[in-house]
């Protein structure tokens, strides 16, 4: 039976995977520099990969895009509820999966992940504002939500959006961040195959 | 076995994995391209690539270049403003073969646009993308050459010295003598090199519609202004930034308000002056033909 489970387990994390690594990677990574190029767009990566929940199409096509050995991915209980993700994306990527922190490229944040936990992740250095982590936050939907106004580069006056299924505090926390500018970590925030970035440049208030 | 054989006899020169770099390297330069885009103005250290020509040609904007470009690109690239000079050709060729996009001369056809040190005449417009070619990406190198101080001074927000640098311009010329590579402030916060731009350019980087990364391969960094990013050239109160101005339109197609390469016409002092950008000159007269 323990023979069974694991050959399970294994076909699962090697099937579903970029069906053209080259183009594919190139296409999700296009829609992606655009919006984060333009914060508050969504844009829809496209159905490209098939990843075990609780990883979102989109974090996993992000990921497919991004993700390789020099870049620690973080995400709650790998070994437990995220063991079937955790195996797809080592195989995929080759991304170390890590339970600390501050060794984060990027974070797999759970639905409503309390924004005070965002702080022990990298935020950069004010040498190096680069080293800083990026956090992919699933969402219910990109509208329907409570209202928020974003500003700064990318935005040519203010943008307008609503995403529903936002923990509590998510704007304050955003404003928090932005205020250690150029420090900070960059939020994509992923629904289905679509993805609403918001870095740190942006500037936002509720209304 | 020997079907493989045949494969590859049949297969011309060598093959190249799409525009040339690996994947691991790509995905490590389109990492720091999100990055910069994040930090807008801050420049972005990146593990640059030996590229198949020399250090000085364009390799920041290159491996930029080919870390975006896709199969549907339409590729423009141009050297002081005019696509038929060695590096623009060569460059295009370089993509042509590697990549197999389509490549143009014309600013509005193409998707993207790799540029030695102008930027088109024809406004950019959204969902463009212009890539600069820079030699040295920090603005601050000639006046402190050490990479630790440099790193320190934009940390700490520190521009002093560079106001001194304009300072003394004025002090010795009676206005700020600095005509390229012009420094820029981006959102308020970091000083940023435009790439040695002639200034005349500068206006053109404010709040543009496209989105501009920059690419420095000997230097290794990457750096990128969104879309709609407030860029400001440093100046003072009572000496506000001033572009060039030209008396005479271009000799060839009339056009005033751009701006102008002097062209030597013989060994008596003869000269004209004509259109820098190669296809907003050539649209124009095509234009005026009926």
């Amino acid at each position: 039976m323990g023979a069974f489970a694991t050959t399970a387990l294994a076909t699962a994390a090697v099937a579903g995977g970029f069906a053209d690594p080259v183009f594919d990677a190139q296409a999700v990574f296009r829609l992606l520099m655009g919006a984060m190029a333009e914060p508050g767009t969504v844009a829809d990566l496209g159905a490209r990969v098939a990843a075990p929940a609780p990883l979102v199409p989109a974090a996993a096509a992000l990921l497919a895009a991004l993700a390789d050995g020099d870049t620690p991915v973080w995400m709650a209980d790998p070994a437990g509820a995220g063991e079937a993700a955790a195996r797809w994306l080592r195989f995929q990527t080759g991304a170390p999966i890590t339970e600390d922190r501050a060794a984060a490229t990027f974070a797999l944040l759970p639905e409503r992940h309390d924004p005070v936990g965002w702080a022990s992740f990298p935020r950069g250095t004010s040498d190096y504002p680069d080293r800083s982590a990026t956090l992919l936050l699933p969402v219910r939907d990109f509208a329907g939500g409570d209202g928020l106004v974003l500003a700064g580069p990318g935005i040519a006056a203010e943008r307008r959006v609503a995403p529903a299924g936002l923990p509590e505090g998510f704007a304050a926390a955003l404003a928090a961040n932005r205020a250690g500018f150029p420090l900070g970590v960059d939020i994509v925030l992923v629904c289905g195959t679509a993805v609403l970035a918001l870095p740190r440049s942006t500037r936002v208030r509720e209304g | 076995m020997r079907t493989t054989a045949m494969t590859a006899a049949a297969t011309p020169g060598p093959a190249y994995n799409f525009a040339y770099l690996d994947e691991g390297t790509k995905r490590m330069i389109r990492r720091a391209i999100l990055k910069g885009i994040a930090v807008p103005g801050y420049q972005v250290p990146f593990a640059s690539r030996e590229m198949p020509m020399p250090y000085g040609w364009g390799t920041g904007g290159v491996q930029v270049t080919a870390a975006i470009l896709g199969p549907a690109d339409v590729l423009k690239v141009i050297d002081q403003g005019a696509d038929d000079t060695t590096n623009a050709v060569s460059i295009r060729a370089f993509f042509r073969k590697t990549a197999g996009i389509a490549t143009t001369t014309r600013t509005v056809e193409a998707t993207i646009v790799q540029t030695r040190h102008r930027i088109p005449e024809t406004p950019l417009a959204a969902g463009q993308i212009i890539v600069y070619q820079v030699p040295i990406p920090e603005p601050l190198r000639f006046l402190e050459p050490r990479e630790t101080e440099t790193r320190t001074m934009h940390a700490l927000e520190e521009y002093g010295l560079m106001h001194v640098k304009l300072y003394e311009d004025i002090a010795r010329h009676g206005h700020i003598a600095t005509t390229y590579a012009y420094p820029v402030k981006v959102e308020g916060r970091y000083v940023m090199d435009p790439s040695p731009l002639p200034k005349f350019d500068n206006p053109k980087m404010h709040r543009s519609p496209a989105l501009q990364l920059f690419g420095a391969g000997r230097e290794k960094r990457i750096y990128a202004l969104p879309p709609y990013t407030d860029v400001r050239s440093l100046d003072f109160e009572d000496h506000p930034f001033t572009v060039q101005s030209f008396t005479e339109p271009c000799a060839v197609c009339g056009a005033r308000n751009v701006y102008l390469d002097e062209v030597v016409t013989d060994d008596r002092g003869g000269r004209m002056f004509v259109c820098s950008d190669t296809d907003h000159c050539g649209t124009r007269r095509a234009e005026a033909t009926p």
